[in-house]
């Protein structure tokens, strides 16, 4: 016999918890708590040592955040993960075991606002290089490639207008130039997409968005494959050189297949910081428990809702990769088959203004920065999040003036419908 | 027998069934993985003896260093090999000369030698291949959890409570759990083409 392979709803809810042994607590307890105690000083010295498993200091790990961590790998088909206080820190903690000063990344164009502007102005002061290229023209990351890149960094579907990636085919420049892909997945979430399956060597996610689900907190998430040879070239001396920290450990010769996990965890997270609350681990993890079926509702919500925009007289066009005649559709089916999630753009036939309108008049959309929430979402990129790109890069990331974003709840549908026409017409 | 994937009940079998490990190949080097294994095997109750010719007369954590498997005064139930897989083969000829023959052939994490493994099952030994002691115990106890890893075990029962401390124990019951398959896969074609 074989050990069974769960399905994804069940690893939902079980993966990383079971009953705690003291207690019996059958929920996952929150471990609010800054430290650990040893059992005696051989056993401090072998945790700090990295020899033994277990427990010192929340700012390196937390029992709590481990059951969010296990749980996350587990969805993804990760070997091991590694939570940390948002989707921000999980992109910089990722490249921080990458990247040195002089080094490239390659990233997509199509980039939440905000990873545009950490990847061209924080980490340009840390001599982080970024090469952009376009996700829909393969070609591009071909011709980005030089000695100093390090990475290849894409979103499985892309913020803000839902656009779908082809995963695979970036996958294979990135084998070629012998340096590993990083997929933020937030917007798909795996039940969606498990870009792992597709070639990714490394997941991040905000888990602010559909993961924790409900809007209320902050997190993010840094998967390992266990794929990628960290050895192979020396391109990767966080991992393959010995650790002075650690007393001269190699990351990867130690650690094996969860070896970048544990990079992050003890040279990134350790001495970088950005540790997650385990109060948002336990909101976090609650929320993934029905994320399979809030991210069902969300992307049949949000394919009503574009069908109904698409044939609005106001509306001049509707980017959903959920509608046939789109085109990320032929993507969206190999890749999404299950939906094309919930974030899109659509755009206004008046322009900037009837943008503007559009969002005061709204009376069950929120107006608000952010993605992936219980509730129904609406932005205008230009004015907000995407406002410090200059014109010919807000239409080169999808959010031209007249361009307005939403992120599509798991509310009624024909509510969402009646708000946004009744502010169309308004 | 497939050696691409164990079952968890096999591996915890071996785990809690044997009491007697030479570990061929143990470094007295404390950022070795080899140490690693041994501290952490040692501390959870098992009889562990380092096995290297380049360290007679050396001691890992109190336990002297023999030359050799046929130097070891005692039964052995398992012989967990710390060397490459083209190393793995006389180590395997040696232990089936011992008597009594010991009962598992464990072949460390990136080592792997189908003809050897064949050869040990012929006689009746129990074969675990490109595997870690360490790191399996840690996840069927769960304890790896605790580094944020896929223990790829699901469990609704109680675990035993810990004892020292944060060491878990072995015996828990379980369901599998989330696949790690592309890191197996890499695993395997990296094997291959070496
Ligand atoms: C696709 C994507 N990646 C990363 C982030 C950053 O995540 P956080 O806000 O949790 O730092 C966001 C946030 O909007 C996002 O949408």
């Amino acid at each position: 016999m074989t050990d069974r392979l769960p399905g994804f709803s069940t690893l939902a809810v079980h993966a990383g918890a079971q009953p705690d042994p003291t207690t019996g607590a059958r929920a996952t307890p929150i471990y609010q708590t800054t430290s650990f105690v040893f059992n005696d000083a051989d056993h401090a010295a072998s945790l700090f040592g990295l020899q033994a498993f277990g427990n010192i200091y929340t700012r390196i790990g937390n029992p709590t955040n481990a059951v969010l961590e296990e749980r996350v790998a587990a969805l993804e088909g990760g070997t091991a993960a590694l939570a940390v206080a948002s989707g921000h820190a999980a992109q910089l903690v990722v490249l921080q075991q990458l990247l040195r000063p002089g080094d490239e990344i390659i990233a997509a164009r199509k980039l939440y606002g905000g990873s545009i502007n950490q990847f061209t102005h924080a980490f340009k002061a840390f001599g982080w290089n970024v090469a952009w290229a376009d996700p829909d023209d393969v070609a591009s990351f071909e011709q980005a490639v030089t000695p100093h890149t390090k990475a290849i960094f894409i979103e499985s579907i892309a913020n803000p207008a839902g656009s779908i990636t082809d995963i695979e085919a970036i996958a294979a420049v990135a084998r070629k130039a012998g340096v590993p892909l990083i997929v933020d997945n937030t917007l798909a979430s795996p039940y969606l997409i498990k870009p792992i399956d597709h070639g990714a060597d490394i997941v991040v996610h905000s888990l602010t968005k559909f993961l924790g689900g409900h809007g209320n907190s902050l997190g993010g998430i840094i998967v390992d494959a266990g794929t990628f040879d960290w050895s192979k070239d020396n391109k990767y001396p966080m991992l393959s050189e010995p650790r002075p920290e650690y007393h001269g450990i190699r990351i990867q010769e130690t650690f094996g297949n969860f070896a970048f996990a544990i990079a992050c965890r003890v040279l990134g997270l350790r001495d970088l910081g950005p540790a997650l609350s385990p109060f948002n681990a336990f909101m976090i993890l609650t929320g993934i428990e029905t994320l399979p079926l809030r991210m069902q509702k969300h992307c049949d919500n949000a394919k009503a809702v574009a069908e109904f925009l698409s044939t609005h007289p106001a509306v001049s066009a509707v980017n959903y990769a959920g509608l046939p005649g789109d085109k990320y559709n032929a993507l969206q089916r190999k890749y999404a088959p299950k939906g094309a999630g919930a974030v899109f753009t659509f755009s206004l036939k008046g322009g900037y203004d009837a943008g503007v309108n559009l969002v005061s008049n709204l009376k069950l959309f929120s107006h608000l920065a952010n993605v992936g929430d219980t509730r129904s979402l609406v932005i205008h990129p230009a004015s907000t999040t995407h406002s410090q790109l200059d014109d010919a890069a807000k239409v080169k990331s999808g959010a031209a003036p007249e361009v307005v974003r939403l992120s599509i709840g798991i509310e009624d549908k024909e509510d969402l419908i009646a708000d946004l026409d009744q502010a169309l017409r308004a | 027998m497939n050696h691409d994937a164990y079952d968890d009940n096999y591996i915890r079998s071996i785990l809690n069934n044997v009491k007697t490990i030479a570990m061929v190949g143990a470094s007295p080097v404390n950022v070795r993985p080899s140490y690693f294994a041994f501290k952490y095997l040692a501390q959870r109750g098992y009889d562990m003896i380092p096995v290297n010719p380049g360290h007679v007369g050396k001691a890992l954590m109190g336990k002297p260093f023999v030359a050799s498997l046929a130097d070891i005064d005692r039964p052995i139930d398992m012989i967990d090999i710390f060397r490459n897989s083209s190393h793995i083969m006389p180590v395997v000829e040696e232990a089936l000369k011992l008597s009594p023959l010991p009962k598992v052939i464990w072949m460390q994490l990136g080592a792997r030698d189908d003809a050897a493994a064949e050869k040990a099952e012929a006689a009746g030994l129990k074969v675990v291949m490109n595997r870690c002691p360490k790191i399996e115990y840690g996840r069927l106890s769960s304890e790896i959890s605790w580094m944020g890893v896929n223990s790829r075990t699901l469990s609704s029962k109680r675990a035993p409570i810990p004892t020292q401390g944060m060491r878990l124990s072995l015996n828990r019951t379980s369901f599998g759990g989330g696949q790690t398959a592309a890191s197996d896969r890499a695993a395997k074609n990296k094997t291959e083409t070496t």
